[in-house]
């Protein structure tokens, strides 16, 4: 476990390097002027532009300006908002929300949809798969936006029972209406995923085995099929990570939340190029940072992982 | 005890009319010849799924093709008198804030969607293809090096990647969007497809070639590339969708499509604002985009069960 | 008879002579898409306590959806439609889900067949014993751990206690069968169903585990129901054999007198073809009767094969067509990072085959047999070492000398299930060597097409058909018309015959037999299988740790083995020392 918690570290180093360099010279290397881009129709005062010159060391090769901006990364400055505001001091308080609001989510879709998926599993072709298949299926289809609308329409607006914005604190009982939207989508994916990795184990040959033991069916079912049904959705979830954060900027973004997302859906509203760059930066080294513990989690549950070497 | 049972020691032989010995692996010729893919054309047509979702992929992409055959009214004719009033004769879904028809911009918004579904899934399944063939067959420094490649650009999430370089690119086209898309989505169809030829390359049919004197590059082309592309038909119907989808998203918040090309992403966009009072105004291109979504999910539902011999297996 | 000691046990039944086990008329199908499929149909079998009985059949005979149906563990669409299993008298096709739990594991353990699959590769191998003692009711707590090691212990792993923690992927495939052996004796069942419990793993390491196991269920007093696809091994290990055929029983009775008199055509062919046993049966019975040659001709062996082959070898000319000089193969094996390990896959082998006759090489997995067919086939270098094609070495052959030598030398590989391009029809597989070679005109490679498949004893019409639609067999008959297109010189048969079922294993050797005779070819015969060796081959090269460590023509290895290995190996030959009436 431990050879392996090594390799993986290694082997994250050039792609933490790697995707940001690759944001980096998107914004930078592009034709034309950077800050004319990043700012879009605003052309800022001329001193702004020497600062931001200054600041980027737009006048030097591309790849000392990437150093310089690392340097500046590892030591904690991810750069500044449009407003000047330090990138670091804006997560440190809305940070605590959005990871809140995610916690939520992936509780939700971990737990309802293993338990959708395991059911419909056991039960192929019978009702209850037919039914939770042909929602997955919808649920996937409708982008997460327009089911944000819908709810927050439906259970804000009409019913009542929610608050159609999340007030400043956010807190958790507020967040459930955006956390159900936020994870809709996942929810559906782990519900076909769970469902097929279920009724793959459920012709394993040893889970016969385990039902020639004697062993009760809710043992065989639980200690032998979900067991080893969740090795595959915990994969699931490292990559289902990035559409959590876009589906953080959306959902954030309606229900009005001052979380990351929130802050990040403001400012491409206002076209303010820098703040969603060093946003944007900051959410890919998490993702990257994510899937390596997703990794470990994933080698925790699948010795054949965490023995080879 | 029935006298032919076979009980204890004693010895037992069959009546030989109840148990007539066939000739030892005979050729069966009463069947008909088939091919793999003809095995899974059977097993498409069989699925109501497979007639609806390609019925309704044919309607969308003649919608997206020929849209004033399926309106006569101008969408970009807009009367604010008209603003969010509900149907009219002529007008079958209403009108949007601005006066616009709906049903129009509905049938004129399907061109964009559809383009930059179906430009990003080839440009994916084409880069894809070719260094998820290249990295898997030849291996060695070209398959670490094009690995480590794919894993730096699948560390970006799709939609994450595309809000950075949507937001610097100054022009927002449907073209722009699918390039954009596929720059960061490829490595998924590149893993797959480097999956699928390793495992066929190593297969012993591939050996057989070899030890047969057939060149590296014929087997590549004759027998790896046909036998690994299943699994990447299937993701690339899926990921059409999804492509979509993501348009979608990019438009609602304002750095997809430009506001002057008609698509379901920029209409759902602007409906936001009369959701309370005129929720239909939304509501319809977010379903139109979402059966055109639905549809390409079906089709690959469809596909990998008959394409994947274990889901096939499963059924 | 044997169960007549055991009357005392039954004094509360009636019938003194209540089988353990019977099985009356039962009839098993299966749920599809075109409706129900018979899998079993009307089989009726009985087992005394304290005896041994055999399943054996081909497969799709039958036999295993019989032993699965006993305990309930058909798989998916699965059922009984008709008939009764009584085990003690009491019906198990009639018990409730709870009361068929509680029959497995605790009154019926049972076995399964590959080792690889069937344990839970996420739980450790300690957790997966002890629920099964747990969930019997044989030890609770810390007397469950304790029973554990016991079970482990006594299925053969010596150091259990140290084991318990490992998974089962750390475990070789013999490992693993002594475990799952302890998990089906761990609650000291009445009956144990072993379903080809070691077909998986090599003849030295079977005959181990068939021992024990044959020890255990002694000295427990437990039944076994086995069920097998090799006659030989089933009349060594079983008193009373049932045949199964195409979902029937064709004959039963008790094992020595069915192999000594099998009276059904379907048994005669079975125990024509059995290798393990006719390789005797060919010397001992020289010439077969008129009748029982008409019976033996579809997939029994041919009786002239030997004959020919010392023909041939008496024939033989001086020089060898393939000559292998102290060849070596090192394999580096990267562990991660920089480091990396060597393994020895090929040690010095030297031997030399001579034109027109077979030279088989014999060894266990991990014998380094298969690397050999490699390195002689040029997919692989050589790390040091010589090997001599026609006089010529073929190491560093590039270009057109490289395909010259490919057209020389064809394979045929084990897999008839994965040596064909399963998206190419057979016309345009057999046609490919032609094509590469660029041989003929379009029609010339039609033609020839024909008359392989025509030599390959297949309809001409097979040419349109794809992979998926041939049975095993006939694949295997579609590789060899391949390998034969471009008129070789040898063929290198890598377990060609492996994976058949014995009547087609059968068929495909007297096929391949006569070949030789028409075409005058060499054959690298390489194989596992001592049995098929005998038949077949000339000279013999036995293998083991990437070693030969004896060569010698197939008489003096099968009946003066030198080296303790070889003798190990040919003892091991399932029924290959079964006395039967001659």
């Amino acid at each position: 476990m431990l050879w392996y918690t090594g390799k993986r570290l290694l082997q994250m180093i050039p792609v933490f390097f790697g995707a940001t360099f690759l944001i980096y010279f998107m914004v930078f290397s592009l034709p034309g002027d950077p800050i004319a881009a990043l700012y879009g129709d605003r052309t800022p005062s001329p001193g702004v532009i020497a600062q931001i010159r200054a600041q980027y060391y737009l006048d030097q090769p591309l790849l000392v300006q990437y150093f310089h901006y690392m340097v500046g990364f590892l030591q904690g400055d991810l750069g500044t908002t449009y407003s000047g505001r330090p990138v670091a001091d804006v997560m440190a308080s809305a940070f605590p929300v959005t990871a809140r609001l995610a916690m939520l989510a992936l509780l939700f879709e971990a737990v309802a949809g293993i338990l959708v998926g395991l059911i419909a599993g056991l039960r192929k072709g019978k009702f209850f798969d037919t039914s939770a298949l042909v929602v997955s299926l919808l649920l996937i289809s409708v982008p997460t936006f327009v089911i944000g609308f819908v709810m927050q329409f439906v259970f804000g607006v009409q019913l009542g029972w929610a608050r159609t914005t999340v007030s400043g604190e956010a807190p958790l009982n507020e967040l459930i209406l955006p956390a159900l939207v936020l994870a809709s989508v996942s929810f559906a994916y782990i519900v076909r995923l769970t469902r097929a990795s279920v009724s793959d184990n459920l012709n394993a040959d040893f889970v016969r085995t385990a039902t020639a033991k004697g062993l009760s069916r809710p043992r065989v079912v639980t200690v032998h099929v979900l067991r080893n049904s969740l090795v595959p959705v915990v994969t699931f979830l490292g990559v289902d990570l990035g559409s959590l954060m876009v589906g953080a900027i959306v959902t954030e973004g309606i229900f009005n939340i001052n979380g990351v997302g929130g802050t990040v859906y403001k400012a491409i509203k206002l076209g303010e190029g820098p703040t969603v760059v060093s946003f944007i930066a900051v959410m890919v080294v998490i993702f990257v940072l994510a899937n390596l513990l997703v990794d470990l989690l994933y080698a925790a549950l699948d010795p054949r992982i965490r023995y080879a070497k | 005890m029935p006298s032919n049972s076979p009980i204890g020691q004693t010895h037992y032989v069959a009546a030989l009319e109840d148990t007539p010995v066939a000739a030892v692996d005979r050729l069966d010729e009463s069947q008909k010849a088939r091919s793999t893919w003809a095995d899974a054309w059977d097993s498409m047509r069989r699925r109501p799924a497979f007639w609806i979702s390609s019925a309704l992929i044919l309607l969308i992409v003649v919608v997206a093709l020929f849209p004033s055959l399926f309106t006569q009214v101008a969408p970009d004719t807009c009367d604010l008198g008209n603003s969010n009033d509900g149907p009219a004769a002529g007008h079958p879904l209403g009108f949007t804030r601005q006066g616009c028809d709906v049903y129009s911009r509905i049938v004129f918004g399907t061109q964009a969607s559809v383009t930059v579904g179906l430009l990003a899934t080839m440009l994916v399944t084409l880069f894809g293809v070719i260094i998820g063939a290249l990295a898997g067959f030849y291996g060695g420094w070209i398959d670490a090096f094009v690995s480590r490649i794919g894993d730096i650009f699948f560390a970006v999430p799709t939609v994450l990647g595309a809000i950075v370089l949507m937001s610097v690119l100054p022009a927002r086209t449907p073209v722009t969007i699918a390039v954009v898309l596929s720059i960061f989505a490829w490595p998924q169809i590149a893993r797959i497809m480097r999956g699928a030829v390793l495992s066929a390359r190593n297969s012993d049919y591939v050996t057989a070639s070899i030890a047969l004197g057939v060149s590296n590059f014929k087997i590549l082309l004759r027998h790896v590339i046909p036998n690994s592309l299943a699994p990447v038909i299937v993701i690339a119907t899926v990921s059409l969708g999804t492509f979509i989808v993501a348009e979608a998203t990019l438009s609602f918040l304002g750095i997809g499509l430009g506001s002057d090309v008609m698509s379901w992403g920029n209409d759902i966009g602007q409906a936001q604002t009369s959701i309370r009072t005129n929720p239909q105004v939304l509501l319809y291109p977010a379903a139109a985009l979402s059966v055109t979504v639905l549809s390409f999910l079906m089709l690959g539902d469809v596909l990998r069960d008959a394409l994947d011999p274990a889901a096939r297996a499963r059924r | 008879m044997t169960q007549l000691a055991n009357e005392d046990l039954y004094q509360t039944v009636p019938e003194s002579t209540r089988p353990l086990l019977e099985i009356r008329d039962l009839e098993v199908g299966f749920q599809t898409q075109h409706g129900l499929v018979p899998a079993v149909r009307g089989v009726s079998l009985t087992l005394h306590e304290g005896q041994t009985l055999a399943i054996v059949g081909e497969s799709g005979s039958g036999k295993t959806t019989t032993a699965q149906a006993i305990i309930n563990l058909l798989a998916g669409t699965g059922k009984v439609t008709a008939g009764e299993i009584l085990f003690e008298g009491r019906d198990l096709t009639k018990l409730s889900a709870k009361e068929i739990q509680d029959v497995r594991g605790r009154l019926i353990g049972y076995v399964p067949q590959d080792p690889m699959s069937n344990l839970n590769p996420v739980w450790n191998i300690g957790y997966q014993v002890e629920e099964a003692i747990k969930a019997n009711n044989v030890a609770q707590g810390k007397e469950a751990r304790k029973r554990t090691i016991e079970v482990l212990q006594e299925a053969g792993l010596s150091d259990a206690a140290d084991r318990l923690k490992q998974y089962p992927h750390q475990f070789s495939g013999g490992m693993r069968q002594r475990v799952l052996i302890g998990i089906g004796l761990s609650a000291r069942p009445k009956l144990l169903i072993a379903d080809e419990p070691t077909s998986a793993l090599d003849v030295t390491v079977q005959r181990q585990i068939l021992d024990h196991l044959a020890t255990l269920t002694r000295d427990y007093g437990t039944s076994v129901l086995f069920i097998t696809h090799d006659l030989g091994l089933a009349a060594e290990r079983a008193e009373q054999l049932v045949v199964m055929y195409k979902g029937k029983i064709v004959e039963s009775g008790p094992s020595k007198e069915i192999l000594a008199n099998p009276q059904h055509p379907y048994t005669q062919r079975l125990v024509a073809a059995a290798p393990s046993l006719a390789s005797r049966r060919i010397q001992a019975k020289k010439n077969p009767q008129a009748d029982a040659e008409k019976i033996y001709s579809e997939g029994s062996l041919d009786t002239g094969l030997i004959a020919r082959a010392s023909r041939r070898e008496s024939a033989a000319p001086d020089r060898d067509l393939i000559s292998v000089q102290g060849v070596t193969k090192v394999y580096r094996i990267r562990k991660g990072g920089f480091r990396s390990d060597e393994l020895l896959a090929v040690n010095d082998v030297s031997f030399g085959v001579k034109k027109g006759t077979t030279t088989a090489i014999v060894g266990e997995s991990g014998s380094g047999k298969s690397t050999v067919a490699k390195l002689i086939l040029q997919l692989e270098g050589i790390t040091s070492g010589k090997i001599e094609f026609d006089g010529q070495d073929v190491a560093g052959l590039k270009g057109a000398e490289l395909l010259k030598f490919r057209r020389r030398v064809q394979p045929v590989f084990q897999d008839p299930y994965g040596s064909l391009d399963p998206q190419y029809n057979v016309g345009n597989t057999i046609a490919e060597p032609l094509l590469a070679h660029k041989v003929g005109t379009a029609k010339e490679r039609q033609a020839r097409v024909l008359e392989l498949l025509d030599q390959v004893s297949l309809p001409s019409a097979t040419r349109f058909r794809y992979p998926s639609e041939l049975s095993g067999g006939q694949r295997q008959r579609i590789a060899v018309a391949r390998a034969l297109a471009l008129k070789p010189d040898v063929l290198v048969l890598d377990e060609a015959v492996s994976a058949l079922d014995v009547l087609v294993q059968g068929q495909i050797l007297n096929l391949l037999t006569e070949l030789q005779a028409e075409l005058d070819l060499t054959y690298l015969f390489i194989t596992h299988d001592l049995a098929v060796v005998r038949l077949v081959a000339d000279n013999v090269c036995v293998m083991k740790k990437g070693q030969i460590v004896e060569a010698a023509t197939t008489d003096e290895v099968f009946d003066n083995p030198r080296e303790l290995y070889t003798q190990e190996l040919l003892s091991a030959i399932p029924g290959g020392n079964f006395e039967f009436g001659r």
